[in-house]
């Protein structure tokens, strides 16, 4: 908006770029797996509705399921971290970490939001991304583009110089060689690493158990070669059933990538036994507050039953053009839009709901059905009545509206349009107009306003 | 026997920019056995003012429009899905728990698109004629996703030469005043749009949001492109 940076900044470098053509090729190809893996349900929309109900009930009984599962997990030999927000977070981890050098990491969006890997870093830690999206990301020194597909915004040509030029090795675009190259790198970090650190898809209360949904492999070896694995669990990402639990799995990956469940469902309650023949010695599980309460008490509490498919994401045609990058943050696209000034607060969030057209597809394709659009208007209210907004679009706003309550004011509002209309027309059409109206001139005619209104022409035809 | 008496909603844009949308729309009611009333004072919906976070003005013009139309009796037509919806959907929204609900239901309850109304409510035999032109449908997504009126508009245009468009359940990036605060942004989705629009080799753009179609009309107009613009009114009636 009237700020330099903020959304619109970030975006106009993005459109029309390599980038911006990446991120709609690989969105729309989502969108089609997802509409063929939901075809084959005999009633999608059945699924639809108990998902909602689910998350809703989970929401709705967060305290109860919370400590439910803490008592399970560690009952099972778990040990339950509480962190309220982001450095509590990083503060645990890195108590947890004491004497570490190395740290194998599976993907983790709310690693991302709390800033954990830079954390870590800064303390001398080593730490690796093992999900092939999120090792490219951290090669390249980028940030995700997509919660469920970080280098959706990335050609695999550029993967393969990204490679010749950080790996050393060989050019080349084929992906089973550029995944070779990675499967060797990392062989090594899972087997030397001194912890790995994994997110959580869902947790279950009634049996105090992570799941974890990945592709790669890689999240079972994080969670299972190292001696000590750190789960982190946002808040509100828990079910109380295994019943439950199935639902959710039922749509997840359909939503998420067009699979009817991802190549591995990894379930962990506790750590090794002493039958099992491997496992981690020590699990944690932090759970990460970090905004969520808020949100949880205010006006787009409904958010937090997103289940971090993406699919809003992918049919977004502002996602579409702008990608991931364009909303600067961890969380993008329409949840990104409702969720991220939700945990972060308005400021520099606030225009990130304006990064919409209103179009609904976001919330047509929920698999929970979470009524995106009306918190993003929501959001709008808030921060207009925060004056947030630029000067010439709440005085315009004012003046329409006082014309729009009082019929002969409105008639003069349009005539007086079409008057200053004038210098700027030829043969009905204006091709350039100044101020804020310029934004619509730079890409479009616009049809000068009519000389006769409807409403003057009904008079004079059809008046009685 | 006479048809239903209607009140005919224009909407701001129609009656300021596209005059000929709103004769072309009493013609089609007329045809199709209707009598029309213009009831006198209607402005605009306010969603201009809901969408940008203007909640408390969007009101006022809403509560406006709820007076006009609260003196009336029958439906309440309206050529614009997404305006319709804005009536139908979020006025009782906006009035919920205020001394004006009652008055929000029961104006909503009135109110239909234009499609809508001919095919469900009076079950028209008119169709639409596009004059031999090929015409491609852009269904806006209001009317699209809030209403259904993918359905209405594919059986009154039943008979006309139609090509296929891909993507014409996608957003044209239209998005109200989202044109105008996001302006790369939004031009980048039409121009994709209309990329897909003369890949098609129709004639004929049809829709039937004039906001959508000033959009993408001004669009093309901008690159040269011979495609005319029409809203579904104007092949279902005369707007001369």
């Amino acid at each position: 908006m009237s700020q330099p940076v903020g959304f619109l900044g970030r975006a106009a470098a993005i459109v029309g770029s390599e980038e911006g053509a990446a991120v709609d090729r690989g969105a729309r190809q989502f969108t089609l797996s997802r509409s063929l893996a939901l075809a084959e349900l005999p009633i999608a929309d059945d699924l639809r509705k108990r998902a909602r109900a689910i998350r809703l009930r989970s929401l709705a009984n967060l305290d109860r399921l919370l400590s439910r599962f803490t008592d399970e997990a560690t009952a099972a030999g778990c040990r339950v971290h509480f962190a309220g927000d982001a450095d509590e977070a990083n503060r645990i981890v890195a108590g947890l970490l004491a004497g570490s050098t190395l740290v194998a990491k599976s993907k983790s969006m709310v690693s991302e939001e709390i800033g954990l890997n830079s954390h870590l870093e800064s303390l001398g830690i080593d730490v690796v991304e093992t999900d092939l999206g999120e090792y490219i990301t951290q090669l390249a020194g980028d940030t995700p583009s997509h919660i469920i597909a970080p280098v959706l915004h990335m050609t695999r040509q550029q993967v393969g110089r990204l490679f010749a030029d950080k790996l050393g090795v060989e050019y080349t675009d084929d992906p089973i060689r550029l995944n070779r190259h990675t499967r060797e790198t990392l062989r090594g970090v899972f087997l030397a690493a001194d912890a790995g650190i994994s997110g959580v898809n869902m947790a279950i209360a009634d049996t105090g158990s992570l799941v974890l949904v990945t592709n790669e492999g890689n999240g079972r070896l994080v969670t299972s070669a190292p001696k000590v694995h750190i789960a982190l669990l946002g808040m509100e990402r828990i079910v109380g059933s295994w019943d439950e639990a199935g639902v959710i799995l039922e749509t997840l990956a359909r939503s998420a990538t067009g699979q009817r469940l991802s190549v591995y469902t990894t379930v962990i309650t506790g750590p090794r036994r002493p039958q099992d023949p491997d496992g981690p010695d020590e699990v944690h599980v932090v759970i990460i507050d970090n905004g969520r309460s808020d949100v949880l008490a205010g006006e787009t509490a409904e958010i937090l039953a997103c289940i971090r498919c993406g699919a809003c994401l992918n049919v977004c045609p502002v996602f579409r053009t702008v990608g991931g990058h364009g909303y600067g943050t961890v969380y993008s696209g329409p949840v990104g839009a409702v969720l991220t000034p939700g945990l972060m607060g308005p400021d520099p969030w606030w225009d990130l709901p304006y990064a919409s057209t209103l179009c609904g597809a976001c919330e047509e394709v929920c698999p929970v059905g979470i009524r995106i659009p009306t918190m993003l208007l929501h959001l709008r209210e808030q921060a207009a009545s925060e004056g947030r907004l630029p000067g010439w679009l709440n005085r315009g706003m004012r003046l329409y509206t006082r014309a729009a309550v009082e019929p002969a004011r409105w008639a003069r509002l349009r005539r007086t349009a079409r008057r200053l209309s004038a210098p700027f027309s030829v043969r009905g059409w204006i091709r350039r107009l100044p101020g804020p109206a310029r934004g619509w001139t730079a890409s479009r005619d616009l049809p000068r306003p009519a000389k006769t209104s409807f409403a003057e022409w009904w008079r004079e035809h059809r008046g009685a | 026997m006479a048809g239903p008496q209607v009140q005919l909603v224009v909407t701001c844009l129609v009656d300021a920019m596209t005059p000929q949308v709103g004769r072309a729309t009493v013609s089609a009611l007329e045809r199709s056995g209707c009598r029309v009333s213009f009831p006198e004072g209607q402005t605009c919906c306010g969603q201009p003012a809901m969408n940008t976070g203007h909640t408390e003005q969007a009101r006022e013009m809403a509560a406006h429009m709820l007076d006009v139309l609260d003196a009336t009796t029958g439906p309440v037509v309206v050529p614009s899905g997404s305006c319709a919806e804005m009536m139908i959907h979020h006025y009782p929204r906006l009035f919920e728990g205020t001394e004006r609900e009652d008055q929000a239901r029961r104006v909503a309850a009135r109110v239909r698109e234009l499609t809508q109304f001919l095919v469900d409510d009076v079950g028209t035999h008119i169709r639409a004629s596009s004059d031999g032109a090929r015409i491609v449908y852009h269904y806006s997504c209001h009317g699209l996703r809030g209403l259904g009126l993918d359905r209405t508009a594919d059986r009154l245009l039943y008979g006309v030469e139609r090509l296929p468009l891909d993507g014409d359940r996608e957003c044209c990036g239209f998005g109200g005043l989202f044109s105008i605060e996001m302006p790369p942004v939004s031009a980048a989705i039409m121009d994709a749009k209309l990329d897909r629009i003369e890949a098609s080799e129709a004639e004929m753009l049809v829709g039937g949001d004039v906001s959508c179609l000033l959009h993408l009309q001004g669009g093309l107009r901008r690159r040269g492109s011979p495609v005319a613009v029409k809203h579904i009114a104007e092949l279902l009636g005369d707007g001369e």
